[in-house]
């Protein structure tokens, strides 16, 4: 990963590619080099959707070489749903081959001068960028079946659904699994309409003829490698829960926590849980022939994901994610998790966030645009999304847009962009993580699930306020920090309770690159990160307003434990103090 | 003395396998989670993380008549 390709889609003549050295980004990956680019080169009073914005997608610094689990790909851009910076990642191959292509970042510049569509090919010799507008409001689906009718099976594809080319702001970026099903995405905030205004329908990477990236120190590389595999594989979660039932084991727990925000964020529990538990959907997977144990990304020894069949046995979806389960579910009050499995497909085909446009249909449902529990019109509404009808470009446009057109009050919302399957009420640590992160409301930015409620990392009581911000700042720095080893965030239930597992991964990390990385440094790299994105925020027009919950979670108590979100504004303007 | 009680148990993912997912304890006073995991012949490193009435509490804590008790192993996600 020594360059960095530059694709000017605005050139002269039309798009043109080159190739630089790595200059003062050396030594970023990931989240770090998305942000770094972004601060460093995007003007931050830009339209997200307008030429001076950049779309940068980095592999970590470990993708493309033989450590397990580090095939996340970064995205990142100035966001069109929050106007603040964004990166949003994703599993799936690309990131591998990316790495193995020697790339630590494509930068997608400028805009085309007209509506015209392309595809950038990258081999292992060159770069071909060609005007293929055959390719068109193709879904993600058809849009992959083309390209591996056209490059064969050895490919991995980046790519916008409709909803991209729409320029919503909800439009995601897919990737592709190991089997080339685009079922991963770069979800949060947007990615996909930059690229979609970039005019850049998809990325296909050509694995052929490339090698796994050679560290610096191979045996040293080699045991340590073996040491973290063996970490994963023996802490419970990691080696058991996660392959067992996948994310979505989170829908009894959380609802048994009375976290649960159901019909849209009006109660903590919803009675439909048991039906769309993780223990249900893998019972239901199982037996039809499909299963709760599949790996995004080869290389991954977790396996979280998995593959949801119909009633006949034939493809449905990939197994949605709790996030997912809970957007079109508890809080639109269905539980029916055929038909929240047929809305995860939706969302990954037209290319849509599925946290953002299952909150969107619950603020929808609040307005009276459809029921509450009506799992037949969710599907229409989001079948008008991907049609881009006048009401579904509304709903693309995410909660906050919609919310405001309809004239509802309840929008959960931060920085204009969705809450996720946690109610701040009764886990306060996360509605600190969703106030001040710089990406909006993201519960993957500082997941303070896992100490609040999973006692991972230690026990911090979910309905007091004291401790929270201390323990999301904790998380938040180390999560920028693992956001840039292109390492999947769920090593970190084994990194935080096994210190020899937290010991392995720095050893990989200075193995391949020859560094002397302590705990000390990954600190000090989650800070600089957090720092970079809150500046450019900060220069975006940003301030400590943008970092508060909507007013409605401290006004309104949350049944069953009847609790406001108590963390005070000046403890939530304490957090990025250090 | 000898006051009867029913306590709601819920098990959840690897602990319902070969056990019940929700059923009713029937028993004396002075229960502790303890107690309600020994006679479900559930052992105590198998469980994780335990509720009643949706507040974390440890085994050593008492179980009311009307509670319900939740039991979960490590489970994570996200």
């Amino acid at each position: 990963m020594e360059n960095i390709l530059r694709i000017d889609m605005g050139a002269e003549g039309g798009p043109k590619a080159r190739v630089e050295p790595l200059g003062v980004y050396a030594g970023m990956g990931g989240r770090g080099m998305t942000s770094s680019i972004i601060s460093r080169e995007v003007p931050p009073l830009c339209h997200p959707l307008g030429p001076e914005n950049k779309l940068v997608i980095a592999p970590g610094l470990l993708s493309g070489t033989g450590a397990a689990m580090s095939s996340r790909l970064s995205v990142g851009c100035k966001s069109p749903l929050t106007g603040g910076i964004k990166e949003a990642n994703s599993g799936g191959q690309p990131a591998q081959v990316l790495g193995r292509l020697g790339y630590a970042a494509i930068v997608l510049e400028g805009c085309p001068a007209g509506t015209d569509f392309y595809k950038v090919v990258i081999g292992r010799e060159r770069v071909r960028i060609e005007k293929d507008n055959s390719l068109r409001m193709l879904t993600n689906y058809d849009l992959v079946k083309r390209m591996r009718e056209e490059y064969g099976d050895r490919i991995a594809c980046i790519s916008i659904g409709p909803a991209g080319e729409m320029k919503m702001a909800s439009a995601s970026v897919a990737c592709t699994d190991p089997e080339l099903r685009p079922s991963r995405h770069a979800g949060r905030g947007g990615v996909g309409a930059v690229m979609g205004a970039k005019g850049v329908k998809v990325i296909v990477l050509d694995d052929n003829g490339l090698k796994a990236r050679q560290p610096k120190d191979l045996e040293k590389f080699r045991d340590a490698n073996k040491r973290f595999v063996e970490g994963l594989a023996r802490h419970p979660v990691t080696g058991q829960a996660l392959p067992a039932y996948g994310t979505n084991v989170l829908t009894n727990i959380i609802n048994e926590a009375g976290a649960y925000p159901s019909f849209n964020f009006r109660d903590g529990r919803f009675d439909g849980a048991s039906k769309i538990s993780g223990e249900t959907f893998a019972e239901l997977e199982k037996s039809r022939g499909a299963g709760p144990t599949h790996a995004c990304h080869r290389g991954c020894v977790i396996r979280c994901s998995g593959i949801f069949n119909d009633s006949d046995g034939r493809f449905l979806s990939k197994q949605p994610e709790y996030e997912t389960v809970w957007s079109f579910g508890g809080h639109c009050g269905i539980d029916d998790p055929d038909m929240i499995a047929g809305a995860d497909f939706l969302c990954d085909d037209y290319g849509l966030d599925t946290i953002e446009m299952g909150v969107t249909i619950g603020v929808a449902m609040q307005a009276g645009i459809a029921k509450f529990g009506d799992a037949r019109a969710a599907i229409e509404l989001l079948h008008e999304v991907g049609r881009g009808s006048p009401l579904g470009k509304i709903l693309g446009a995410g909660a906050a847009v919609a919310g405001r057109v309809f004239g509802v009050e309840k929008v959960p919302v931060v920085k204009g962009q969705a809450l996720p399957a946690y109610d701040p009420r009764a886990v306060q640590g996360i509605g600190v993580t969703y106030a001040t992160s710089p990406m909006g409301a993201d519960h993957t930015a500082g997941y303070s699930i896992a100490t609040n409620i999973l006692k991972c990392g230690g026990f911090v009581d979910p309905l007091k306020p004291q401790g929270q911000v201390e323990l999301s700042r904790n998380l938040q720095i180390a999560t920028a920090a693992i956001d840039a080893t292109g390492m999947c965030l769920f090593i970190a239930f084994a990194i935080l309770d096994q210190p020899e597992t937290f010991q392995a991964l720095l050893d990989l990390l200075n193995a391949f690159h020859g560094l002397e990385l302590t705990s000390d440094s990954v600190v000090e790299l989650g800070r600089s990160i957090l720092s970079m994105e809150r500046d450019f925020n900060s220069r975006a027009g940003f301030t400590k307003v943008h970092d508060r919950l909507p007013r409605f979670f401290s006004k309104e108590p949350l049944s069953p434990h009847n609790v406001t979100f108590m963390v005070g504004d000046e403890d939530l303007d304490r957090v990025f103090n250090w | 003395m000898g006051v009867f009680m029913k306590v709601t148990v819920k098990l959840f993912a690897s602990l319902c396998s070969g056990r019940f997912a929700v059923g009713v304890f029937d028993g004396g006073a002075a229960l502790t989670v303890r107690d309600i995991l020994k006679s479900l012949n559930i052992s105590e490193g198998e469980v994780s993380i335990i509720f009643i009435n949706g507040r974390h509490e440890d085994v050593s804590a008492a179980v009311r008549d009307g509670d319900t008790l939740a039991l979960f192993p490590p489970v994570g996600g996200g």
